[in-house]
């Protein structure tokens, strides 16, 4: 090859390394080999995923661990379609990654190839942006606004399908296509009369409520946060996503709000004159019926994205902008104010309604409690379930990026991938998955993965042989008739966990759950702890009503 | 109620195809859809017709408006813009008929671009209820076939929403 010529496949790896990764989770087939062809010229570390759609979470565990960009690969057709799970988990919860598919070769697209599928186009609704690349010249520009992309506004996805023959030929390095684009100016600095204008609301405020949500994990806000909290004096509830984004030992820290929400942060909501809502949807899980949410309170809405204003709940006073930078303006503009009498009302709440569940037994929350003396401040991933309903009341959380979970789009299987994602991008971290027997089947082959690298992952199993927030649900709403929900036993997780070479302890007693997990973190190595559980008690509270005051617990 | 959306775009694949997917997604039918090159290279413009729930569909514009390739999305006011359609029939009649629809075409400023035997096409431009009007007149012969090409809108007076 001439001096200043490249291949695409070259292109993509001199771009991915201008960009800084550091490592790719994939699995190749036909249609990426010559990009996999170049990768063991690059020092970019790459791991060889069982399934595709575990690359994805992993690109996003990653993410979510180091606020870093993910990056996963896959090769076209079921390569690629695979990922699309992982995708919208992604999208859903604004995680920043970059999906990389093979495609057919130019000339074959369109005509029903082998392994041809239109994944851009399969791919629209959940993905920030996507690219099918046509010209060689173009991929450098592609690939650096694909990360930009990713990682500036609201972030998210972006996939970039590049076909076989694209990643082959020659260009020179000169002839680089570039195209700005004039649509894309995300608001970063919030408007300073609207901040002002919501400094005068708060300071009117009797009793204010902040509720913390994802935009403040991705944005890194927690310190903002904190001392806006701090000088205002003002009682914080948080959203699922936002469970690791203040410290749940603080005084201000009043739980989780929403449907499976804490009665004193569903009460905060419920009787607040002023709502700072910062980085949140709103979404039906935080909300409850929305007809009935919070009428009697002013809302400030603090967002990056302009469309999530008044989507759900009409805001008295949107901030578009970055989260931390509005913070920082809060805080320099708010006195010192004092609210004890509401937040000692809501200290009388939550006093009067601990967590319901008794502490005792193999059982979720207990596991919890004793995870939590044997482990300091580690990061806890959660697959989806009543798991990580109880993972979100009974352990707290004390640092930022801590609490990794699927809250948009309630992922089954994204626990084991995710956790291996986290523990990369993070090996100073202990990290724990917190699964269900029934997530944990969905992409339990990962565990061959962590162990191939030595990824030191702990996942521990909830496991009740069943798919337990179902089974609440038909409990609760469809008069017990419990349809499809229980699982035979043939399947020892324990075992199937050394089959694939990692070591696995099976707890049927409540005395050996500390030593399990005292064994399973020191052992170096991934690891799987089948907790048998006793029973399958509902996780409570629970809204049953048409308010988010009406609840069962 | 009937609601006409701007969309300034750049010229590119896939741009068609997220702004009808986020319609379509919520349930809205596109009445008619428009989209051409501007005066500036490489970006286009879009009229869309939409009938539906106000507050749903300033979601929708803002969705538009995040839209990657999307420079800018707005609703346009039937009062403050000029807009325009454009429709071709094909009309078939006898020898009778013809004078009745020469007097039409007069009073419609419709204009006769294709003649062969007794089957003629005709042209008419005018805003949407002009065009439903030459439609409804016409539909008293024998209408072969008919296509409309969907509103076009721009905003009177000196601003121009297509500069930022």
């Amino acid at each position: 090859m001439k001096k200043g010529r490249l291949t695409g496949a070259k292109a993509i790896i001199k771009s991915l390394e201008s960009q800084g990764v550091e490592v790719l989770f994939g699995l190749p087939g036909g249609a990426i080999l010559p990009f996999y062809d170049e990768l063991p010229k690059s020092k970019i570390k790459h791991i060889l995923t069982r399934h595709e759609q575990g690359a994805a979470h992993m690109a996003d565990g990653y993410a979510r661990a180091s606020g870093k960009v993910g990056v996963c690969l896959a090769t076209s057709g079921p390569g690629a379609t695979n990922l699309v799970t992982g995708l919208a988990t992604a999208y859903m919860d604004s995680s920043p990654i970059v999906a990389i598919t093979g495609q057919v070769s130019r000339s074959m697209i369109g005509n029903d190839a082998f392994q041809e599928v239109d994944i851009t186009g399969i791919t629209i609704p959940i993905t920030k942006q996507n690219y099918l690349v046509k010209q060689v010249a173009d991929l450098p520009h592609i690939i650096d606004q694909a990360f930009s992309l990713a990682s500036t506004g609201r972030k998210g996805p972006v996939l970039i399908d590049i076909p076989r023959d694209v990643q082959l030929e020659e260009f020179s390095a000169d002839r680089v296509n570039r195209a700005p684009l004039e649509g894309y100016n995300p608001t970063i600095k919030g408007h300073p009369g609207q901040i002002k204008k919501a400094v005068q609301l708060i300071k009117t405020a009797e009793k204010p409520v902040i509720i913390t949500g994802g935009g403040v994990f991705h944005s890194d806000s927690s310190k903002g946060l904190q001392n806006v909290a701090e000088k205002a004096d003002i009682p914080i509830v948080n959203t699922l996503m936002g469970k690791s984004t203040f410290p749940n030992s603080h005084e201000l820290y009043f739980g989780m709000l929403g449907y499976h929400g804490r009665v004193a942060a569903n009460t905060a909501v419920s009787e607040a004159d002023v709502i700072i809502a910062v980085g949140v949807r709103l979404g039906d899980r935080t909300t409850g019926p929305l007809d009935t949410f919070a009428k009697q309170a002013k809302l400030i809405h603090i967002d990056i994205d302009p469309a999530e204003i008044s989507k759900n709940v009409s805001s008295c006073l949107p901030i578009v902008g970055d989260a931390r930078n509005i913070l920082r303006e809060l805080e320099g503009l708010l006195p010192k104010m004092r609210h004890r009498e509401w937040i000692g009302r809501l200290k009388e709440i939550s006093k009067a309604h601990p967590l319901p569940a008794k502490m005792g037994g193999v059982s979720t929350p207990n596991i919890l409690r004793i995870l939590e003396q044997v482990v300091k401040d580690p990061i806890l991933v959660t697959d989806v379930g009543k798991h990580q309903m109880f993972a979100s009341h009974y352990i707290s959380t004390e640092s930022p990026r801590s609490f990794i979970t699927s809250g948009g789009l309630g992922t089954m299987g994204f626990g084991v991938p995710a956790a291996i994602g986290a523990k990369v991008a993070r090996p100073d971290r202990t990290v724990i998955d917190i699964a269900g027997d029934g997530s944990f089947m969905m992409t339990c082959n990962q565990i061959a993965t962590a162990v191939q690298y030595n990824i030191p992952i702990c996942v521990l199993v909830m496991n009740d042989y069943c798919l337990g927030m179902v089974h609440q649900l038909q409990d609760v709403f469809y008069g017990k008739r419990y349809q499809a929900v229980n699982f035979d036993k043939s399947v020892n997780y324990a075992k199937l966990a050394e089959a694939m070479g990692a070591p696995g302890i099976r707890v049927t007693e409540e005395k050996e759950i500390k030593g399990a997990i005292e064994k399973g973190l020191s052992c170096g190595r991934p690891c799987v702890i089948d907790f048998m559980l006793e029973d399958n008690s509902n996780v409570y509270p629970m809204v049953t009503g048409s308010t988010l005051l009406e609840y069962k617990e | 109620m009937r609601h006409t959306i701007s969309i300034l775009t750049d010229d590119t694949p896939g741009v068609l195809t997220r702004i009808s997917s986020l319609f379509s997604r919520r349930g809205f039918n596109i009445e008619s859809l428009s989209v051409g090159h501007t005066e500036r290279p490489g970006k286009s413009r879009f009229t869309i017709v939409v009938e539906g729930d106000e507050k749903v569909l300033e979601q929708v514009r803002k969705q538009l408006q995040k839209l990657v390739h999307v420079i800018k999305a707005w609703g346009i006011s039937r009062e403050e813009s000029v807009e325009r359609e454009h429709a071709l029939l094909k009309i078939q009649m006898n020898e009778k008929q013809r004078g009745e629809i020469l007097q039409i075409i007069t009073a419609v400023q419709a204009r006769i671009v294709d003649s062969s035997n007794r089957m003629w096409i005709l042209e008419v431009t005018g805003d949407t209820s002009a065009i439903d009007n030459a439609f409804n007149l016409f539909k008293h012969y024998k209408i072969i076939e008919s296509i409309r090409t969907g509103k076009i809108s721009l905003e009177r007076g000196s601003g121009k929403a297509t500069r930022r």
